[in-house]
């Protein structure tokens, strides 16, 4: 059987699943900070905080579930990259350690600390910024083997045009997935203010969304044309669409109706991008060392993986769907109504 | 000993592995009495168990979110810091892992659910329900993590040809010799742990005058759960080595110093080595060791001696065995002598004494923990895969991880204290008695 697709396409899923579900999560303390100092942090914030108290730990999971799906289906893709990044990974891993933990200090513990919502949320911005280097990473290019060392060249990243274009695309990307997201979500709470206020913010970050993805393309028509002629000649119609959602999700923001729709809008705007941007990378998982097809994990283990992720799948989406309920779905606890 | 990049790495993963460790335990301990309490609140319809676990459920939030981000950080960092060990071991040991992560999920989910709603349901028990996912994830994922360790010290299900793994099998390697041993002794402890820390915190409010009805009963479960599961853990204590005695021999011989092979073993308690390698200043129990490896007295032990040299793990291991199956000893013999004194309703149970003795108990067993685990660790040199894959060989390339460690160690110390202030300024906030008065206004 073709283990090695239905690897990489259970593991893309779950990356697009973490960058939807962490990009309300990373913009959502942007947001809170910002209001904070706008002395408007006791409409937004409460909100906020409503959604994210009972899911944070969830958000984290399915960042784990990628890791440890990689070192599973393609361990050889994990030394690769284990051994280049270490310090770049370190950072990031620093940054999810301050984030998530000050997150639960100030929420838990003590409230209304400013310096915390600072961190947390200046933190919240440069986690996505680093781990988008790994994609950037994946496109070639900045990573040599000399003598079986595999050596990071952090020069050639940090000066690269095709780099810094995905780190602000991811920065923007996630404002405007978790500002539409929010917007949603104090709709149903009814929250006149918070809607208001985070309907300016989808808005506003909309058109940098679009300006940045232009830009990524652009660049990686320079850094890696192979990619690039992939992307626009055999999945256009991919990005074609993920446009045209876009499109769709601004208009409903901007008549300020149906902001539901709008958020199915936008995830699937990122879900074709991701998707095609993905679709268009393939055979590589790093260009040129790791092919997904050569680079799979052995029959047993890809079947007992596969055996694993349907029975766990049983499991998790019931209980995902239970938590919808409780939380997303049932207009007293958005509203704040129930504790 | 020089500073290179492996010992570096295993310094690192030491530091972070020992960090997570702290809230991993209670993380999978705590869930275990928290649903005690509830269960008896409801049960006896009593609010003060009630209280007492929504009071534990806030603390837990706490250290687990610690324990989230620094598992996390151990995820990645074995990648980065052992690519090779990672890239052969994810071929044969990447099942357990993968389901691990499932058991988070399921963790998180439910542990979501539990925190938001404790008024929302009308029958009280669905919330109690609610406490078996969460106790059956954490419980799972400790289960999943402690096989891939027992696979690190017996690995099985593969073989290495050429330089090439092949004949993987997934399961055999999941279900290896140590497997069983390990995964009961580490879940046994973590469960002690916890409800001997918890213990602690009761008697520290009770030594600081605070002698309510809550405080006591607090005690009174807490003391009773860490008696059983100390007896749990030194049965799977026990267990583990007379599993070392017959699959990894020269763990246990350099944990006990037991340097020629005999049958009628003594077992060598703390002590010093000298310089022609002879044990000085120990306490000797005449063929305990045989008993210990073998359930009868002259079962033979294999020494050291019989190792080749460069196979030998450290000697200095066994300090650390000595002080784990002390504190063992010591908790059980405490929390035995408060149950029963409890139970004589002589008065003189919550005497400072046996107060004070049940307060050591908690940071104790930690210290246990800690013990066992570079125990076990470093009593698998000089490997990383025993047979297989030596440390030294899996270690990272790559030259700026001292400057990772150091990033570490600030991230941790920070991290450590943040929680300590945290969790002193949560509860100092609000006392016991003011939560019962205003959740329960009309009962005493
Ligand atoms: C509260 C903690 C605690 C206590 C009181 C004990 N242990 Fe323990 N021990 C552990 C916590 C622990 C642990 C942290 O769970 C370890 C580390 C790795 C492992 O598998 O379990 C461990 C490892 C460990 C090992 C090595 C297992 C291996 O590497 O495969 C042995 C032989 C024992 N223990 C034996 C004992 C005995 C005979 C005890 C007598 C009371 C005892 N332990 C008490
Ligand atoms: C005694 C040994 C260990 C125990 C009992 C243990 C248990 C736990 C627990 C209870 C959590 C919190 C999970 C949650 O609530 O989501 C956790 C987190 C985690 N642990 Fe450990 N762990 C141990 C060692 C390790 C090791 C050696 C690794 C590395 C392979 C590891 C990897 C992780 C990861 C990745 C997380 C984060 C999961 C998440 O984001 O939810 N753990 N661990
Ligand atoms: C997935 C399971 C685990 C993996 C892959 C793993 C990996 C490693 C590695 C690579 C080292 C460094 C090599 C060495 O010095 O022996 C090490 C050492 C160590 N690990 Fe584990 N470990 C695992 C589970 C655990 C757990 C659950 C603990 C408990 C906290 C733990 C505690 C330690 C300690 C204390 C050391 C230091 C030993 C020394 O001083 O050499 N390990 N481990």
């Amino acid at each position: 059987m073709n283990y090695e697709l239905i690897g990489i396409t259970v593991l893309w899923t779950f990356l697009y699943g973490y960058i939807i579900v962490a990009s309300i999560d990373f913009g959502a303390g942007f947001f809170a900070y910002y209001a904070k100092i706008k002395k408007k942090d006791h409409i937004i914030n409460d909100l906020i905080s409503r959604y994210l108290s009972p899911v944070w730990e969830i958000t984290n999971v399915f960042f784990v579930f990628f890791f440890v799906g990689i070192v599973g289906f393609f361990p050889a893709a994990a030394y690769y990259y284990g051994t280049a990044l270490l310090l770049p990974g370190s950072v990031a891993l620093i940054l999810i350690g301050v984030r998530g933990s000050f997150y639960a200090f100030n929420n838990y513990g003590s409230r209304n600390s400013t310096f915390y919502l600072f961190l947390y949320g200046a933190a919240g911005l440069l986690i996505p910024a680093s781990l988008s280097t790994v994609l950037t990473i994946s496109e070639g290019g900045f990573l040599k083997e000399i003598d079986g060392n595999v050596i990071f060249l952090a020069k050639e990243l940090l000066t690269s045009p095709y780099s810094w274009s995905v780190v602000f695309l991811s920065i923007v990307s996630v404002l405007f997935i978790s500002a539409s997201f929010l917007t949603f979500y104090a709709d149903r709470a009814e929250n006149n203010w918070a809607r208001k206020t985070l309907r300016q913010f989808a808005l506003f970050w909309s058109m940098p969304t679009i300006v940045a993805s232009l830009l990524a393309f652009i660049s990686l028509q320079m850094h890696n044309p192979e990619h690039y002629s992939k992307a626009v000649t055999e999945y256009w119609w991919m990005f074609g669409l993920s446009l045209l959602c876009f499109g769709a999700a601004s208009w409903f923001i901007y008549i300020g109706k149906r902001y539901g729709a709008a958020f199915i809008m936008v995830m699937l705007q990122f879900f074709f991008a991701f998707f095609g941007y993905g679709a268009s990378h393939l055979p590589y998982i790093l260009y040129p060392y790791i092919s997904f097809r050569e680079n799979v994990t052995s029959d047993a283990m890809a079947a007992a993986l596969v055996v694993v992720f349907i029975l766990g799948l049983c499991l998790l989406i019931p209980s995902l769907v239970l938590v919808m309920r409780l939380f997303l779905f049932d207009t007293d606890y958005v509203k704040g109504k129930k504790k | 000993m020089e500073l290179d990049g492996v010992m570096l790495s295993r310094m690192l993963t030491t530091m972070t592995l020992m960090f997570h460790v702290i809230f991993a335990t209670i993380g999978v301990g705590v869930p275990v009495m928290i649903s005690f309490a509830e269960f008896l609140g409801i049960k006896r319809n009593d609010h003060h168990y009630l209280v007492l676990a929504r009071r534990w459920t806030r603390g837990y939030t706490i250290t687990v979110a610690v324990g989230v981000v620094t598992g996390t950080i151990i995820g990645l960092q074995l990648s980065l810091l052992w690519p090779s060990f990672m890239e052969v071991g994810g071929k044969v040991i990447a099942l357990p892992l993968f389901m691990e992560t499932f058991a988070f999920f399921f963790e998180a989910i439910f542990l979501g659910i539990y925190l938001y709603t404790w008024d929302r349901f009308k029958n009280k028990w669905t919330h109690w329900l609610l406490t078996l996912p969460i106790l059956l994830g954490s419980t799972a994922s400790a289960f999943f993590i402690t096989t891939v360790n027992a696979f690190m010290n017996t690995p099985r299900g593969f073989e290495i040809q050429n330089g090439e793994t092949i004949n993987v099998d997934p399961v055999a390697a999941m279900l290896n010799p140590a497997m069983p041993s390990k995964v009961f002794h580490v879940v046994a402890s973590s469960y002690m742990t916890s409800a001997a820390i918890l213990a602690a915190i009761a008697a520290f409010a009770i030594l600081k005058g605070r002698r309510g009805h809550y405080q006591q009963k607090a005690l009174r479960l807490t003391a009773a759960c860490t008696f059983v599961f100390s007896l749990l853990t030194a049965f799977a204590g026990d267990v583990s080595a007379k599993f070392l005695a017959d699959a990894q021999p020269e763990k246990l011989a350099a944990a006990e110093w037991h340097f020629e092979t005999e049958k009628g073993a003594d077992l060598v308690y703390f002590g010093t080595v000298n310089e022609d390698g002879e044990v000085e200043n120990a306490l000797r129990f005449p063929k305990l060791l045989s008993f210990l490896a073998g359930g009868s007295f002259d079962t033979e032990v294999i020494g050291l001696n019989d190792i080749p040299e460069d196979e030998r793990p450290p000697l200095w291991i066994h300090y650390m065995f000595d002080t784990m199956v002390t504190i063992g000893m010591y908790v059980m013999a405490v929390t035995l002598l408060f149950v029963l004194m409890d139970r004589a309703k002589r008065r003189n149970a919550l005497s400072k004494p046996l107060l004070l003795g049940i307060l050591a108990a908690g940071p104790l067993s930690m210290i246990a923990i800690e013990a066992g685990w570079v125990l076990a660790e470093t009593g698998r040199q000089p490997w990383i895969m025993r047979g297989y894959l030596k440390v030294a060989e899996a270690a990272t390339t790559n030259d700026s991880i001292a400057m990772v460690f150091i990033l570490f160690a600030l991230l941790y110390l920070v991290l450590g204290i943040m929680t300590a202030v945290i969790l002193i300024k949560m509860f100092k906030n609000s006392p016991a008695e003011l939560e019962i008065e205003k959740r329960y206004p009309n009962r005493e």
